[in-house]
């Protein structure tokens, strides 16, 4: 690996960390935009034209807000918890394929930081460890409220992270790698894996709500019972970092989802925007279309929040245990004998 | 018993069937509802540019009116703050002097007349029992302030402006 490889991998990394902040803090605004929108109302327009300005006004007032640590609250683990959410929502980006290979003056470079041969399970990993920020945040409140939302955010994962392992797991047997880069390209144009995996999708999608603490699974939260639940303690820029820690796990959940399922940057007739752009467009245009997808599913998250009211606790469960398990389980099954029985008619 | 209005109706909760517990059916006809409110024209009146057009009878801020000669009409009789039932509404009469005469339309006048905008219920028995048609409330909406003081309206924030300006 030359100097340049190197410096290209920095740039890339930079710019994949500065775009999932950007993507993070224009969330908000589009966010509050969408509501607005949904209920017939305008939003916010005052900061700037159409209140574009809006996000960095609450940046300004995260970090000028007074820091309060509560007097019983254990000092170092409250500064820990919404640090580690932040980071475990930062590094999830890494193994992510954002293009095809890009020629850029002659240099070959892959649009992906790292292409690690089990992504997915990194993923898992990641993904797993976010629920440690929201715990230890709740636990060193030391308050009622933020402890119930950290065992809630807590006992929420462990149940839909089983079923969204075994949604993968379906997928798996297809492709047959873990590496997100070998997945992305097995979809090749319109060869995407909806097509194959349906069921399998719906479950993800439904486990990635409740992992990402979104409606109609955001018990952790639930201001009209726990008062904000793991983060009432917060204030100033650490609930900031916990709040953006969400959005930023909502574009990396979009962004797999629309690579593990719906493509990635494939889309229809890409060979003859290769051919007929070169080897530095037509990646670009992949790009485009990646993010495209991953917008596309920030709105459904953000259509759902507003359209669906909080599950009940014990709902929580029932959904997670009885019936998305089963069903994961049932896909498999289902997987297995179609794959093998079209094997056996040698498709 | 026998119910008097025949109106009751008896409920009979049934077992929800499998697409009703299957939560998407449902969640599909919310998400079609919500879509058909995304693309609605928004209900918000942008208050300080844009306002809501009052109804006719629109009960607003006090204003003491002038005659035709731009004469004040109030002849400080305290009808007005005897009809109200807030009791927001103080006066101290005076004389008209003499070459006052194209100020005031009565030999009597109110020399002081406040209206106390907190106490005010903007109920309209003051106009009601007004003799002289001299107080209307006919104005904007009593703007917001910071002390209490300042919502005690004087002369000069309730009489008409004057007819040559």
């Amino acid at each position: 690996m030359g100097l340049v490889d190197i410096a290209f991998k920095f740039g890339l990394i930079l710019i994949i960390f500065l775009i999932s902040l950007v993507v993070a803090m224009y969330s908000t605004y589009a966010e509050r935009k969408i509501a607005a929108f949904f209920q017939d109302r305008i939003g916010p327009n005052r900061a700037g034209p159409f209140g574009l300005l809006q996000p960095l006004a609450d940046g300004a007032k995260m970090f000028l807000k007074e820091e309060i640590i509560p007097t019983n609250a254990t000092p170092f683990l409250f500064i820990v918890g919404p640090s580690l959410a932040i980071l475990t929502a930062c590094i999830g980006s890494a193994v992510i394929p954002w293009g095809q290979q890009i020629t850029i003056g002659g240099h070959i470079v892959d649009l992906q930081v790292t292409d690690i041969n089990v992504g997915v399970l990194y993923i898992f990993g990641v993904v797993s460890l976010g629920v440690y920020g929201v715990m230890i945040g709740g636990w060193a409140s030391n308050n009622k409220y933020s402890l119930l939302g950290a065992i809630r955010a807590a006992s929420q994962n462990i149940s839909y992270e089983i079923s969204m392992g075994l949604s993968i797991i379906a997928l798996l047997m297809l492709t047959g790698t873990l590496s997100l880069r070998e997945i992305a390209e097995q979809q090749h144009g319109w060869n995407w894996n909806i097509l194959r995996q349906p069921l399998g999708f719906l479950i993800f999608i439904v486990c990635a709500f409740a992992e990402t603490n979104r409606t109609p699974f955001d018990l952790p939260e639930c201001e009209t019972e726990l008062v904000g639940g793991y983060h009432t303690e917060y204030s100033s820029m650490k609930l900031g970092f916990y709040l953006f820690a969400e959005y930023i796990n909502m574009f990396i959940s979009s962004a797999v989802m629309a690579t593990l399922y719906w493509g990635g940057y494939n889309y229809p007739g890409m060979d003859w925007m290769l051919a007929h752009t070169g080897p530095t467009i037509a990646p670009i245009i992949g790009v485009v279309v990646l993010f495209a997808k991953t917008f596309l599913f920030i709105f459904f998250f953000m259509w759902v929040r507003w359209t669906i009211p909080r599950f009940r606790y014990d709902q929580l469960m029932d959904l997670g245990w009885k019936i998305l398990i089963p069903l994961a389980i049932a896909n498999i099954v289902l997987t297995g004998i179609v794959s093998a029985t079209l094997t056996h008619f040698g498709y | 018993m026998e119910s008097l209005s025949n109106k009751r109706k008896v409920l009979e909760v049934k077992p929800l069937n499998f697409l009703e517990r299957a939560y998407l059916p449902a969640i599909a006809g919310g998400l079609i509802t919500t879509m058909k409110h995304f693309f609605r024209k928004p209900v918000t009146i942008s208050y300080p540019e844009e306002k809501r057009e009052f109804s006719e009878n629109f009960r607003g801020m006090h204003s003491l009116k002038r005659d035709e000669d731009g004469k004040e009409r109030c002849t400080a009789c305290g009808l007005c703050a005897l009809s109200c039932p807030a009791e927001a509404i103080t006066m101290t009469a005076a004389e008209r002097q003499k070459g006052e005469e194209h100020l005031y339309r009565e030999e009597k006048y109110a020399a002081v007349y406040e209206i106390n905008m907190l106490r005010c219920i903007f109920c309209g028995l003051c106009e009601e029992a007004c003799p002289k048609e001299a107080i209307y409330l006919d104005g904007d909406i009593v703007p917001a302030d910071y002390l209490r003081k300042d919502f005690i309206y004087g002369k000069d924030k309730l009489v008409e402006a004057p007819l040559n300006q």
